[in-house]
């Protein structure tokens, strides 16, 4: 058991940094936090909450396949998020439309990837704190390898969200004007579900796959109740997320409670409160 | 056949699953036909975490299933996938890890083996008395499904025509929610709270895609779903693979062939 917080916060720092993995947990979630807020602002204005809640379920094997292959887990994590996304993309007709009109597929997609992730686990002959810390989240289990991909990863994708981010918007916010004013919507929806599952892909690794919703969909969607400028909503979200990976990671190292547990209550307290504004 | 009843785990298994199936298939018909599927889902993740707070509240484990899934069928219409839904779902999945940890914690082993079969489902584990409660829950369900089956059917397929009969939509409705709580509170033993949709919709899309008329629709349904868990039981006896990820494959293979079968 680590000391107990004071409410000298700089001594709390102190302790919150005293062992190696924590840093990792802290490095990485702070770059997770950053893509996620900054991602999950674009998913929430194009409403597409479902195809990240698809991807990171889909995530589930992907981890498990990484460990089972003896890779790092994030690695699995981005072959099979990236693979679905190009998948769900490349179909044409928009995961979401197709929610309501087929949504029993999609319901079995979902099931039969959690199952193959069960299959992975069970091969795997691995503990059961293996699959909690992949379906809800752990604070143990960031490597130094991990931190390095998910760095990588995390300054790709928000570079890349800065080059495409104006003609998203506005693709976003009226496709057909923006069609006819020569912006390639379609490559632009395609790019746009790659970062998504690269931003699914690095935040399981700290909140879980199950849920990924609250760090990824909740803080856009919260920014977006509070502002309508696109601007101050793409930083606010980042800043909820930030804040959100923080006190969810320290409340997990000072306390009992679990990480997953904290990020979701947070997310969710937040979400109430933008509502009730 | 005589050869794998001959274990007791695999008579339990066989019993509870036959009605676990049967309910589940005849529910999930009306699932698919309602567009009920996020609800599903979002029951069966109130399923794990109201099982965890059972077990940490000390009250029977299928009681506390029971009820929490049954009280939020009725208080939250969920619909759609929207921005709402999943952050109070994504919370009520926090709240089962919360319990999860509270009650691991001095349990070493016992803790984390609870919540994986809650999860992924337990169904060659139960113990005689559970597979029995649990095949008559689903015969009880089945029952009360078929005799709500003809107006239930009328409603979903033209509810404005249905109401101007003077069907009663509000409690029909209502009532449809209650049995659906009841099946996925039965079905998280079977194939567990994440695989649900495995047992609850495969079957019933299947059916769906095989025939357009509905008695004989939700007859299939059924029938399939007790199908796939007899299969995915002999199989799980044979390989090394858990019963619950063979009667999910099975499931969604099956699905799958029902839709490109004209393909090849």
């Amino acid at each position: 058991m680590v000391d107990q917080p004071s409410w000298d916060l700089l001594a709390d720092l102190q302790l919150l940094l005293e062992f190696h993995f924590m840093q990792n947990a802290l490095l990485a979630g702070t770059l997770v936090a950053l893509l996620a807020g900054a991602t999950g602002y674009f998913i929430v204005l194009r409403g597409q909450s479902f195809a990240a809640h698809t991807l990171s379920q889909v995530g589930f094997p992907g981890a498990a396949a990484g460990i089972l292959l003896h890779l790092s887990p994030v690695l699995g994590l981005i072959g099979f998020c990236v693979t679905a996304a190009l998948g769900i993309g490349l179909r044409g007709r928009g995961l979401d439309a197709g929610w309501r009109g087929e949504s029993a597929a999609v319901g079995g997609i979902l099931a039969f990837a959690l199952a193959v992730g069960l299959l992975f686990f069970s091969l795997y002959a691995g503990s059961v704190e293996a699959i909690y810390a992949f379906l809800f989240g752990s604070i143990l289990g960031v490597t130094d390898r991990d931190v390095l991909v998910t760095a990588l990863t995390a300054a790709l994708a928000l570079l890349a969200l800065a080059v495409i981010g104006r003609p998203l918007i506005f693709a976003s916010v009226d496709p057909e004007a923006a069609e006819a004013r020569g912006v390639p919507v379609r490559a632009l929806a395609l790019a746009f579900l790659v970062l998504v599952a690269l931003s699914v892909a690095v935040a399981v690794q700290i909140v879980g796959t199950l849920l990924v919703f609250a760090l990824l969909v909740t803080p856009g969607a919260a920014a977006q109740r509070l502002t309508p400028r696109p601007g101050l909503g793409l930083g606010l979200s980042t800043v909820l997320s930030l804040l959100f990976v923080w006190s969810g990671l320290s409340v997990a190292y000072f306390s009992p409670l679990p990480v997953g547990f904290a990020v979701t209550t947070l997310a969710f307290g937040t979400y109430v409160l933008a509502r009730a504004r | 056949m005589s050869h794998i009843l001959a274990y007791d785990f695999m008579r339990n298994a066989a019993l509870a699953g036959t009605g676990i199936a049967l309910a589940a298939g005849l529910a999930g018909y009306f699932v698919v036909l309602r567009n009920q599927v996020f609800t599903s889902d979002a029951l069966g993740h109130v399923a794990f975490t109201s099982g965890l707070g059972a077990l940490v509240g000390g009250v029977q484990l299928l009681a506390g299933v029971f009820g929490g899934t049954i009280a939020v069928g009725l208080g939250g219409r969920a619909r759609g996938r929207d921005v709402a839904v999943g952050t109070v779902f994504a919370w009520v999945l926090g709240c089962g890890v919360l319990f999860l940890s509270l009650y691991s914690r001095g349990r070493s082993a016992a803790g984390g083996t609870a919540g994986v079969s809650l999860l992924f489902g337990s169904i060659l584990g139960l113990r005689p008395a559970q597979a029995v409660t649990a095949a008559a829950a689903g015969v009880v369900i089945s029952a009360l499904l078929l005799l709500i089956a003809r107006p239930l059917l009328f409603l979903s397929v033209d509810p404005d025509v249905a109401a101007a009969r003077g069907v009663p939509a509000t409690a029909l409705s209502f009532g449809f929610l209650v049995l659906l709580g009841a099946t996925v509170a039965e079905a998280v033993q079977a194939v567990g709270a994440l695989l649900i949709l495995g047992l609850l919709v495969m079957p019933a899309a299947t059916a769906q895609r095989l025939t357009a008329r509905p008695y004989l629709g939700l007859a299939l349904s059924g029938v399939l779903a007790v199908l796939f868990v007899w299969a995915g039981l002999v199989l799980a006896f044979y390989l090394p693979y858990p019963a619950s990820f063979l009667i999910t494959t099975l499931a969604f293979a099956i699905y799958l062939v029902s839709r490109w079968g004209w393909l090849w």
